[in-house]
């Protein structure tokens, strides 16, 4: 690698813009640590591309001093994908809101995850419709009250790691916007995926829906509502350090048990990134009985697009004078007219 | 057997069967052996939405027309002279095509209780005096060829399949026709399944020499159609979805960009898709997304990164994609945007013909976003249109709708092969320089944004759908800066008229009685009426519009040296609307929107009452 890049900081990647999110948006730690993080990757500032949808989230690649590209509604991974397949060079991500990848973008989320084309999708996920002014969100909880909802709102979430999961994403993550450390961490692991990889963030914002994600925030109750995975070790949480997670095997489902108490630890479930049975139960705990699962929900690799096609092409072209138009107009039934 | 013979400068056949008799593949190898016979011609495949009707059905009708002959041909010709009717069907539904004192052959096998009922004749055609008006050819077909393939062993069902060449073989007879590129074709067709190709062959061949040695009824003749006066050349057979594929190809070699082709199928689009991803060694990456919006939205990503992005579709496909074409506009991108227009609205006609969006290319999308417009006029000129659409796509950094539709796409004609060394190329430089580097740098003649891809050393920069300041591409919501990019992003169109030929009068004087205008694959149709209203004596001109936006720079001018322009249209009057509103010219409409390409003669009869009113 050459020395420049490897002398780049955090500077270089803040480009001139001012940054117009509002105070306390969750959005600005998000900025920094992959302004910070950037540097890391050791790739040449100029083959960075950060494409988003619309949404306040998806003002994100005007702060970042690389190539970007701020297009329209829910598409980010469309476009993203015309990106990498012109050049396969690039390291394309994908920034995006609850409302951009899973209402009006749903479909091509789901696509570009089931193709498994090597974007870093980024979702921002604050349960609510920030840049309209707070309507309700295909993540908003039950009963979320906003200006669309004022009774609030009844129709049930869905869960993005589910939905991820679901399209046959290779490589799925949740973290937060606020901790810098584990998010960095994700980020690095999602990067490093060759394929589409998708991490949900969990975004607090503090005009339209402050607070959603205090529980697993607050450093004072955290350790009860959230559990940090990480691939081979015990699902263990809690102040005391004492709760687990145990699959039920009658059921297949999980439940929260006490180490010690009603079960040894070694009962206690090992995290395997590379299993989409329990990646599935893991990526949906929350809600009252359950806590948070952050880290990396499942890692598992497979065949990426963008990688086989050029595969397909150059197989196609082995042995072919290829390119030459006169051959094309030629080719097949000719006759000459005297 | 001892035929009398028949001449004729020109001549129409069509071929009628179940979408299973193989009319398609008939027409097609009858319009080879034509071509290599030295005739001009034009061909109209015209088959049913219904991908496997049932057998029998009239709705699952599967026509092919053609129209050849010495003169030069542009149509697929207005009135049939003779009729192939391989069942009641194709017969009840076609019949109405068929001059009086045509010729119609039919196969008499499929003339049964079950067939006729299903074609609701009530009694048979045959012999019930509905065809006194024609000269009838009646053939069991059904027994001939199941006797002429009889040695390969083949199922009944098999066997009948080969009635489509047993008839190809006959009419092949009747109009001189060598039967040859025909055995070639099924060989290789077949290679794999020797046995099927030569029972093919054995039918051909039979149909042939039943001709030849049957007694044909009285009446019945053979065709002569001499040669046509052709330029020389090397020629080959070229429909409109190839002449497109290959000129998107060109295109990309000639800007010395690769493209990336995305597209979701859509009736008749979807054979661009085909064609092109059957074509990958060449520059081109073909990507079927998951629903139009995709499709555009990875062909404009393509384009910020440097390559061509292209997109097709019909008419239903376009209106998915406006909101993104808006988006390549202000964000100022390169972007071919290909409508195989079809029968709308809605799901409409999906095979049929049809030129209705001619307002959606020009005036779609939201805001002010005007864009080029070029529309081809006949199979062999999409090669042309789709080279200009990628010279001002890459020229302008604009979006460019280009204009085809059910007929041209699926039509075939005779076409020189240019020589490719003689095209222009138009190669693309990308911006490399830091130096005053600002996404809003254009250049003053042009006024084309400067085109600085993801990869290039110190060009890092952000663009988007939100408005730019015009001074640094920075976002801005200054009143000013929007009236001023508004403007600037209209008189980079509006400057376009300068860069594009002057119209040209097709046909007829510069001056007189009646322009006909047109545009897209009425070429044919209006050029025939027009040069038969000119041989009457009628003071008439044929104008036919390749550019349709901006409008060329003298087209206003040109109009207005005639006394009365008429404008037929398969639409209920697009382009007369825009030559109305642009111009203030009092122009009529003629329009059409019955899913068939106009007849000449409905042409030359707007032309007459026009002018002698
Ligand atoms: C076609 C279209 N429809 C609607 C909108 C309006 N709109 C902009 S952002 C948005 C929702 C954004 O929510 P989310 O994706 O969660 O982003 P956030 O602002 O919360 O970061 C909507 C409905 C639009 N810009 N374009
Ligand atoms: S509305 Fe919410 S999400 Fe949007 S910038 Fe403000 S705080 Fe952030
Ligand atoms: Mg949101």
């Amino acid at each position: 690698m050459n020395q420049a890049v490897n002398k780049l900081t955090i500077k270089d990647y803040t480009s001139d813009q001012e940054v117009r999110w509002c105070p306390g948006c969750g959005d600005y730690a998000i900025l920094k640590t992959i302004q910070k993080l950037m540097p890391e990757f050791d790739r040449p500032k100029e083959n960075q591309v950060f494409v988003s949808g619309i949404g306040c989230s998806s003002r994100f690649p005007y702060y970042m001093n690389t190539y970007g590209f701020h297009t329209i509604h829910g598409r980010a991974p469309s476009i993203a994908t015309g990106v990498k397949l012109a050049n396969p060079e690039l390291d394309v991500w994908v920034i995006t809101g609850d409302g951009d990848a899973l209402s009006i973008g749903g479909n091509h989320t789901m696509h570009a995850l089931r193709r498994n084309v090597n974007l870093n999708i980024l979702l921002f996920n604050n349960e609510i419709y920030g840049l309209t002014k707070g309507q309700y969100s295909p993540t908003s909880k039950v009963g979320t009250r906003s200006p669309s909802t004022p009774q609030g709102s009844i129709d049930l979430p869905l869960s993005p790691c589910a939905v991820a999961l679901g399209s046959g994403a290779a490589f799925v993550a949740r973290s937060i916007d606020t901790e810098m450390k584990h998010l960095s961490s994700v980020i690095k692991q999602a990067h490093a995926h060759e394929g589409a990889s998708f991490v949900e963030i969990l975004q607090n914002c503090p005009i339209y829906n402050d607070g959603i994600f205090e529980n697993v925030k607050d450093k004072k109750i955290a350790a009860d509502f959230r559990i940090e995975i990480e691939h081979g070790k015990a699902l263990i949480f809690g102040k005391e350090n004492n709760k687990g997670i145990r699959l039920n095997k009658e059921t297949l489902t999980l439940e929260v048990v006490t180490i010690g108490e009603d079960c040894p630890l070694e009962d206690v479930l090992v995290h395997d990134q590379t299993n989409k049975a329990l990646a599935n139960l893991i990526g949906e705990m929350g809600g009252d009985e359950f806590p948070v699962a952050v880290g990396v929900i499942y890692h598992n690799p497979k065949p990426n697009y963008v990688d086989d096609l050029f595969i397909q092409r150059e197989q196609l072209r082995q042995g072919k004078e290829s390119g030459n138009l006169n051959t094309l107009l030629r080719s097949g039934h000719t006759w000459e007219v005297v | 057997m001892d035929a009398k013979t028949e001449q004729h400068q020109n001549i129409v056949v069509r071929f009628a069967g179940d979408s299973g008799d193989g009319m398609q593949l008939t027409g097609t190898n009858f319009t080879l052996a034509t071509a290599l016979h030295g005739n001009n011609l034009s061909t109209f495949p015209d088959f049913p939405a219904e991908i496997r009707a049932p057998v029998g059905a009239t709705f699952g009708v599967s026509a092919f027309q053609i129209y050849f002959g010495s003169e030069d041909v542009t149509t697929a010709g207005d009135e049939v002279e003779v009729l192939v009717a391989m069942n009641p069907a194709a017969l009840i539904t076609n019949l109405k095509y068929l001059i009086p004192g045509g010729m119609v052959i039919v196969d008499t096998g499929a003339f049964n209780d079950k067939n006729l009922a299903k074609a609701k004749y009530l009694s048979n055609p045959l012999d019930d005096g509905t065809l006194d008006a024609y000269r009838v050819l009646a053939i069991d077909i059904h027994s001939q060829v199941i006797t002429a393939v009889e040695e390969f062993g083949l199922s009944h069902k098999m066997a009948l399949r080969c009635k489509n060449m047993w008839t190809l073989g006959l009419v092949f007879w009747l109009f001189d026709r060598d039967k040859q590129s025909t055995i070639d074709g099924l060989k290789a067709k077949f290679a794999n399944k020797p046995d099927i190709a030569n029972a093919n062959i054995a039918a051909l061949n039979a149909g042939n020499a039943y001709a030849e040695t049957a007694e044909l009824p009285s009446g019945i003749a053979i065709y002569k159609v001499p040669k046509a006066h052709q330029i020389p050349g090397t020629y080959r057979n070229m429909n409109g979805t190839t002449a497109l594929a290959w000129g998107l190809l060109a295109g990309g070699k000639l800007a010395n960009l690769g493209i990336l082709f995305a597209s979701y199928p859509i009736t008749p689009a979807s054979n661009l898709l085909h064609a092109l991803a059957a074509r990958k060694d060449y520059d081109v990456i073909t990507f079927q997304a998951e629903d139009e919006i995709a499709a555009v939205c990875a062909a404009i990503g393509a384009s910020f990164a440097g390559s061509l992005g292209v997109t097709s579709s019909a008419g239903p496909g376009i209106a998915l994609k406006q909101e993104a074409i808006s988006l390549a506009v202000s964000a100022e991108l390169p972007l071919v945007v290909v409508n195989t227009q079809r029968g709308g609205p809605s799901t409409g006609l999906p095979t049929k013909t049809e030129q209705s969006d001619l307002l959606q290319a020009i005036y779609g999308r939201h805001g002010d976003t005007p864009l080029p417009v070029v529309a081809s006029s006949h199979p062999g000129d999409c090669f042309d249109t789709a080279i200009e659409a990628m010279r001002l796509a890459t020229k302008y950094m604009t979006p460019v709708m280009l204009l085809s539709d059910g007929y041209i796409a699926n039509a075939s004609e005779p076409w020189l092969i240019p020589d490719f060394d003689n095209y222009e190329p138009f190669p693309v430089t990308f911006h490399d320089k830091t130096e005053g580097f600002t996404p809003s740098l254009r250049d003053a003649q042009t006024l084309a944004r400067v085109w600085a891809k993801p990869g290039t050393v110190g060009l890092e920069h952000r663009i988007g759908g939100i408005e730019k300041s015009y001074d640094t591409g920075d976002i801005s919501y200054d009143p000013d800066n929007h009236q001023k990019m508004t403007d600037t992003r209209k008189a980079k169109i509006d400057n376009i008229a300068a860069d594009i030929p002057l119209q040209e009068v097709h046909l007829g004087g510069s001056s007189g009685k009646l322009a006909v205008v047109g545009w897209g694959s009425t070429y044919g149709a209006i050029h025939q009426a027009v040069k038969r209203s000119i041989r009457q004596g009628f003071s008439v001109a044929h104008i036919h519009i390749r550019h349709m936006w901006p409008l060329p720079a003298n087209l206003q001018e040109l109009l207005a040296g005639y006394d009365n322009i008429l404008v037929p249209e398969m639409n209920t009057g697009q382009l007369v609307k825009i030559i109305r509103s642009e111009f203030l010219i009092d122009a009529k409409a003629l329009n059409k929107v019955s899913g068939q390409p106009f007849k000449i003669s409905e042409i030359e009869r707007a032309i007459k009452s026009e002018i002698t009113k």
